[in-house]
Parts: C-alpha cells; structure tokens; sequence
C-alpha cells in the first residue's frame, strides 16, 4: 500500500504569510509601547523645560516711609508697577518691619515679572497682556531691563495665587516629611511581618489568612487606603486634616504590602544552608534571622523598599482624601500642621485656568519625573550592584 | 502641652531610659562573663530583657490612658499621660536591674518577646483590611438608611446638588429631593475601563508573546525594563497628559470625522489608562507564557507545526489561565484608578454608549464628594463610602477570582 504525502503550495503559503504576521503583530505591540513612550517624554518635556526660565523685572524699589506703612505700590516708579510682580511688592512691608534700617533707602534688584509679562516675552500664546503694555515690555527688554533667567524661585518658593511666584519649595518639603513617615512606620513594620511569616510562623490557617490578606491588600485602589485615612486617622483618633501625619500614615499602610512581598522575596533567596549552619552550631531561630539571613537579604530588602517608597512618592489619591490638595502656600513646620506634597501640588495647578500654571503644572511633573527616576534608578543600581548567584 | 510635645517627651525620655537598662545590664553580664561565673545566656540578651522590661509598663501605660480618652471614659491631660509613662518607664528600669539575674534563660524570654512584637506587626496588615472594611461599611450603612439600595443599584439618575444643600444646612430650601442612582456612574467606569483594556490586551499580550517567544535576549533586556517604566510613572502625570495632551488631540481626531467631541471625552482617559496598564498584563503574561514546559512547544515543533502556530494553539491555551488572571487584575487595577479620570474625565454622571461625551467615574465622584467644604454627615460625604464600598466589592471579587485561577494554573504544572 502506498500513500502519498500532498503538499499543497498555496496552503503552504497561506501559513507562512500567517506566521509572518504573527511575528509582526508583536513587534507592532512592542514598537507602540515605545512610541508612546517616546511622545510622552517628548510632550511632558516640551511643555515644561520653558517654566524653569522665568522673566525677570530690574527695578529700583524706593523703601520709603509710605511702604513700610503698607502702601506698597509706592516702592516701585510708577511704569514699572504693571511689569513687576504684585506678590512680591506685597512682601517689601514685612521686610521692612524686619529690617527697619533699610527705610529711607534704595535698592536695585531683580525681581520676577508680572505673569502675562511672563508670558508675553516667552511668546505664548493667550498671555492676555494688553497692547500698550505690550509696547512697553518690548522696550524694556531691548533695553535689558526686563530679562530672561533660570528660575531658582521655582524651587524655594511655595504655592501661590500668581503663577510667577508660585514655586514646588513647599510641596517638595511636604513630600519629604510625607515620605519620612512613611518610610519610618512602613519600613520596619513591614520588614518584621515578612520575616515572621517566612522565618517563624507555622503554616496553618492563621498564617495563610495573613498571607491571602496581604496579597489582597496589594491590589486594593489607593484611594480606598484614603477612605481608610479619613473615617480612622482623621475622624476616629483625631489626626488633623491634611496634616503630614494624616497622609504619611495612609501612604504607610499602603506601602506596607508593597515592602512585605519584596522582602518575603528577599528572603526566600537566602539558601536554606545558611540557616541550617547557623543553627548547627546552636543559634537560636532569632539569631539565625538577625546575624544570617537579614545581612544577606538586605540588598533586595532595600531595593523593595525603595521601590514601595517611590510608589508612595507618587501617589495622589488618598492625600486627596485626607486633605493634602488644599492651597497651602507655607512648608509645614510640625507633622501636624498642614501641608502639600508635590503630586497634590500638580494636581492643584493643573486644575487651575491660568494658563502660566499649565507651565508651572508641567515643570512640577518634571521635578516629579526626576525623583522618581532618581529612585528607581537608585533601586536597579543597588540591585544590580549586590546580586549574588548562590 | 500638644500632642508633638507628648511625642517628643516619650521618645527624649524613653530612649535615653532604654541605652542606660541595655548597657547597664549586659555591661553587668560581660563582667561576670570575663569573671568566670556563670551567665545562662550571651550577655546582650539580659540587656534586652532589660529593655522590654523597662519598655512594656511605659507602653501600657500610654495605651492605657488612650483608651479610656477614646472611649470617652476619661480625659487626661497630655502632661499627666506623658508623666505616668515615664514614671513606669523608670519604675520598670528599676525593676528589671533587680529582677534580671544570670539564672535566667534570657534568650528563651527575649525570644518569645521578639515573636509576639512580629505577631502584632503582622497583625497591622490585617487589621487595615479589617479597618477598610469597616470603614466604608459602617458609612454606608448610614447611607443606606437614608437611600434605599435598591435605589443606589437600579437608579439612572445621579442628582446629589440637593444633598449639598443639606449638607450645608439648608435642607428645606432645595426642595427637590436628591437623586442617587448609581448606575450612570458604573456605566461610565465600565466603558473607560473597556477602552482600556482594549488597548492594553493586545499591546500587552502581544508585547509578551514577543518577548518571551521571539526576542533575542539583548533585545528583551532592552525592551522589558523599558515597559516597566509605565508603571512606575505616578498616576497624576498621566493624569496630566491625558487632560492636556491627548483630550485636545481626541477632539481634533473627532473632528476630522465631522463627530463632535467634548473636552472631558471617555477615550482620552480610557487610552491613557490602557497605556498604563500594558505592564501589568504584559509582565505577568510573560511569566505565564514563560513557564509553560519547554516540551510541550517541542513536541508541537517536531510535528512539523510553524513558530506562531506552536504559541497560538499550544502555549496560550495552556498559558490561558495565567493570562486571564492577569487581565482581571488589569481590570481591577483600571476600575480603581483615580487621578487619570478626576484629571481628564467629565464630573457629570451621564448614560451614554458614545466614548466621545464625557462620562465620570466611581473614583471621580469619591474624590469629588469628599475634597469639598461638606460636613461629615452629609449625604453626599456619605455616598462616596458606598460608591467606596462597591469599588472594595467588585476589586476584591476580581483579585480573589485570579488569584484562585492562577492557583489552578500552578497545580496544573506543578510550579510551586
């Protein structure tokens, strides 16, 4: 009996072309993922690389009698009161309370420019400066008394009403104290609970139920952690609304998942040899985890927390629960008091009309950006730098 | 005395107290130690004990006095909690150099210490499910007294101005009574998240199905971290993108088609937020397509079967529990989101099927009800605990769902 084995070429073809495609279809995926990435960081970057230049004004303030009185317009000639920024005239009284010498003197300084100057010398559009100014802003800044500078303030100053002395200053600080609580209540808590659960706890149902809890609790929205915040924290025992106390704890629970499931990975990569050396020659189960184990798991330890920290740094929505959006121009002073943090500051600006925000909502999303590539970045290298194959 | 002034007394008190009983102490051992006399345990153990022992009546004490000041039993004053504390402190120092003595087995003692302190630490994450579960319950419950819940599930109509108005003391003057039918704002959250995951399941998937199948390992080294970094950028960013970026493009695009869109659109945010999402699926699809046993691709190899017809018909079939599993956690993630939609998506609850009408979310009206000056008890505060108290429902459904799947999916190939 003989059997023929057909071929038929056009089927054939048909197939190939399919596996042709299939292959394409991945690269298409991947090749969008990338070009999306790309236009992100070309877009972001765009629009807020010109909020770190700032206009700035050259005026001769006039600290007379008049303005420590309170009459601040009086410190600046009269052409200039329409170019010079309206916050910072209204800053020369209280300085003038604290150095009461400078009265009955002149000063010559820079000073930020008004923000449709601002925007109008930048050449953006809808900057709402009216004609005859516009005129005059041409003048002065073919004289080089209205110029062009990096933006220092952006960096020191705190949020404000007028965009051309608003600044990420007090939100930056706020993040900082925000993430210091985080870091000091979900660090340790979250670390001792993984080591429990990996090292000593038997596995019976109690274990398991804390496990699953765990792993729930990893992939609960963020923003139900800030109804947790503010029907416990705020409303039950008392912690001030929007205060850095308020968010930090919130950011903690929700970190706390985030850290136990990296260092229960951590852990788990430390050879069993290890342990059963030390306790060969007669460590005891604290001992075995304190002097062994934890110094060998510390890099991925590390590298989980930091990751689970960043994430906290980014994070807006339960802060937006808690209070932590609302215009708060001041760096808190206690964990108390209220304060901002940069994601609520952005927040904030973006929901803002003017359109100088929209820049300054931009140049915050790069401050943003920075750190947190600056964290992960910080992660890899950590992790990179101290992997070992056993 | 403020609350600050109580922390910082406890800790300049507490922590000084505690260097002076393990110093002290184990300084006591050492030289006994060296002396040649006997000492049960290493020396550094008494200096714990003597810390705990000086440490647990200060902590007592202070969880003592908080208690009754929460259940409204009595109200001490910072001052007399702050002292009491460090008197127990104290009295508990001195208790321990007496009591400490080498026979102990201080490291039995310490041990079981450290083991009940880890216990309580895992109780904390625990206790914060509980907390959340209670949290949006007990509020919800209160909602619901006032609102029926059949009404909350069925109703199409979202009026909650008139709540605002109670809740601002004013209840008579409205008139009209407030409306809080959900389902505009579920229908809403349901076809962003659909927009989502339309972009994401297949970028994602195939994104996955590339790079563990066909890339070439510089090439996955290059373009896995690379898809991470979607992840890792905060929420408000993309927030930010999608409301400025991409609404204007949305608009301009539907334009060109002669449609009309408005500003606060369904697809922008939908598409932002499918690009968020890739990573999820796409990571953890790879490590579902990455386990399948290198044999069952072989066997189909050696039939003479093509690359792509091997990883449609052999590996995703297998790997299909995974890769389900992690689109219901792709999906609980997209309907939990917050700040893409609060930033990009519309805050007027509307039934509509056209993505280019704006539509508001269940996390949009959480943030929107709780953000304003309202009092606690208003309706409206109330309402964001229910829309709350479905979000928790519906995400845990969904995680319990994949996490049993992917339980199936290991048993299946024995991966532990």
């Amino acid at each position: 009996m003989k059997t023929t084995f057909v071929i038929d070429p056009k089927r054939l073809k048909r197939r190939y072309r399919a596996e042709k495609r299939f292959h394409a279809y991945g690269i298409i995926a991947v090749a969008l993922a990338t070009a999306f990435i790309a236009f992100f960081f070309y877009d972001v970057l765009s629009k807020g690389i010109p909020a770190f230049k700032t206009v700035e004004v050259q005026v001769v303030a006039d600290y007379s009698q008049a303005v420590a009185d309170g009459n601040y317009r009086l410190a600046v000639p009269k052409d200039m009161r329409h170019m010079a920024s309206r916050g910072w005239m209204r800053t020369i009284p209280m300085q003038l309370v604290d150095h009461p010498e400078l009265i009955g003197t002149q000063e010559t300084l820079w000073v930020p420019a008004e923000f449709r100057v601002n925007q109008y010398i930048k050449g953006n559009e809808g900057h709402g400066l009216k004609g005859k100014y516009q005129t005059i802003a041409d003048e002065l800044y073919k004289q080089d008394i209205i110029r062009i500078a990096f933006n220092w303030g952006f960096f020191t100053r705190g949020d404000s009403k007028l965009p051309e002395i608003a600044g990420v200053g007090a939100s930056l600080v706020g993040s900082l104290v925000v993430m210091f609580i985080t870091m000091i209540l979900a660090v340790p808590i979250g670390v001792v609970t993984a080591v429990y659960l990996e090292e000593f706890a038997a596995d019976n149902w109690v274990t398991r139920t804390i496990e699953i809890n765990i792993n729930n609790l990893a992939a609960i929205p963020s923003i139900l952690f800030g109804l947790l915040g503010l029907a416990i924290f705020i409303n039950f025992f008392g912690v001030p609304r929007s205060s850095a106390l308020a968010g930090g704890m919130t950011l903690a629970l929700m970190t706390l998942p985030i850290i136990i499931i990296s260092t229960r990975a951590a852990l788990r990569s430390v050879p069993n040899s290890i342990r059963e050396g030390a306790f060969g020659v007669g460590a005891s189960g604290l001992q075995v985890v304190w002097h062994h184990v934890l110094p060998l798991a510390l890099p991925g330890i590390l590298t989980g927390s930091i990751i689970g920290l960043a994430q906290a740094l980014g994070e807006t929505a339960p802060l937006l629960i808690v209070g932590m959006m609302a215009f708060i121009p001041e760096a808190p002073t206690s964990i108390f008091q209220a304060s901002t943090v940069l994601p609520a500051q952005i927040y904030t600006w973006s929901s803002d009309s003017i359109r100088a925000f929209g820049e300054l909502t931009a140049a915050g999303v790069i401050v943003l950006l920075s750190i947190m590539l600056l964290l992960n970045g910080l992660a890899i290298w950590l992790r990179h730098r101290t992997s070992q194959v056993w | 005395m403020s609350i600050g002034d109580v922390f910082l007394w406890l800790l300049g008190g507490l922590l000084p107290l505690a260097c002076i009983a393990f110093f002290f102490t184990r300084n006591r051992m050492q030289h006994r130690e060296v002396a040649g006399l006997g000492v049960f345990s290493r020396p550094g153990y008494y200096g714990w004990l003597s810390v705990i022992y000086m440490a647990a009546p200060a902590v007592a004490v202070a969880m003592l006095f908080s208690m009754l000041h929460m259940l409204h039993l009595y109200d001490a004053p910072f001052s007399m909690l702050t002292a009491a504390s460090l008197a127990a402190a104290a009295l508990g120092l001195v208790a321990s150099l007496r009591l400490i003595n080498p026979d102990n087995n201080a490291r039995l003692l310490v041990e079981k210490w450290a083991r009940g302190l880890m216990i309580v630490a895992a109780g904390i994450s625990v206790l914060t499910t509980i907390g959340i579960l209670l949290s949006v319950l007990f509020e919800s419950i209160r909602f619901f007294n006032s609102v029926p819940l059949w009404e909350f599930i069925t109703g199409t109509k979202w009026e909650a101005d008139t709540a605002f108005l109670a809740g601002a003391g004013r209840g008579d003057e409205g008139g009209a009574k407030p409306h809080f039918g959900a389902v505009p704002i579920f229908a809403g959250t349901f076809m962003i998240t659909g927009i989502a995951m339309l972009v994401a399941i297949p970028v994602g998937l195939f994104s996955a199905i590339y790079l563990s199948e066909y890339a070439k390992p510089r090439v996955r080294a290059a373009v896995k971290p690379m898809l991470e970094v979607l992840a890792g950028i905060p929420t408000v960013v993309y927030g930010f993108f999608a409301a400025i970026t991409i609404s204007p493009l949305v608009v301009k695009g539907a334009e060109m088609f002669g449609l009309e869109a408005d500003y606060t659109n369904a697809l922008a945010p939908g598409l932002v937020m499918g690009v968020m999402i890739i990573p999820f699926i796409s990571s953890l699809s790879e490590d579902v397509i990455h386990a399948v046993p290198q044999a069952m691709r072989d066997g189909s190899l050696a039939m003479g079967v093509g690359k792509a017809e091997t990883i449609r018909h052999v590996v995703l079939p297998a790997a299909m529990p995974g890769i389900i599993a992690a689109t219901l956690l792709a999906v609980s993630r997209a309907i939990g989101e917050t700040m893409i939609v609060v930033m990009a998506a519309g805050l007027r609850p509307n039934l509509t099927a056209n993505p280019l009408e704006g539509v508001t979310t269940v996390t949009v009206k959480i943030v929107e009800s709780l953000t304003g000056d309202q009092q606690f008890d208003s309706l409206l505060t109330l309402s964001a605990f229910a829309l709350g108290l479905v979000l928790l429902f519906i995400t845990l459904v969904l995680n319990i769902i994949s996490a049993l799947v992917v339980y199936r999916f290991k048993k299946q190939y024995a991966l532990t």
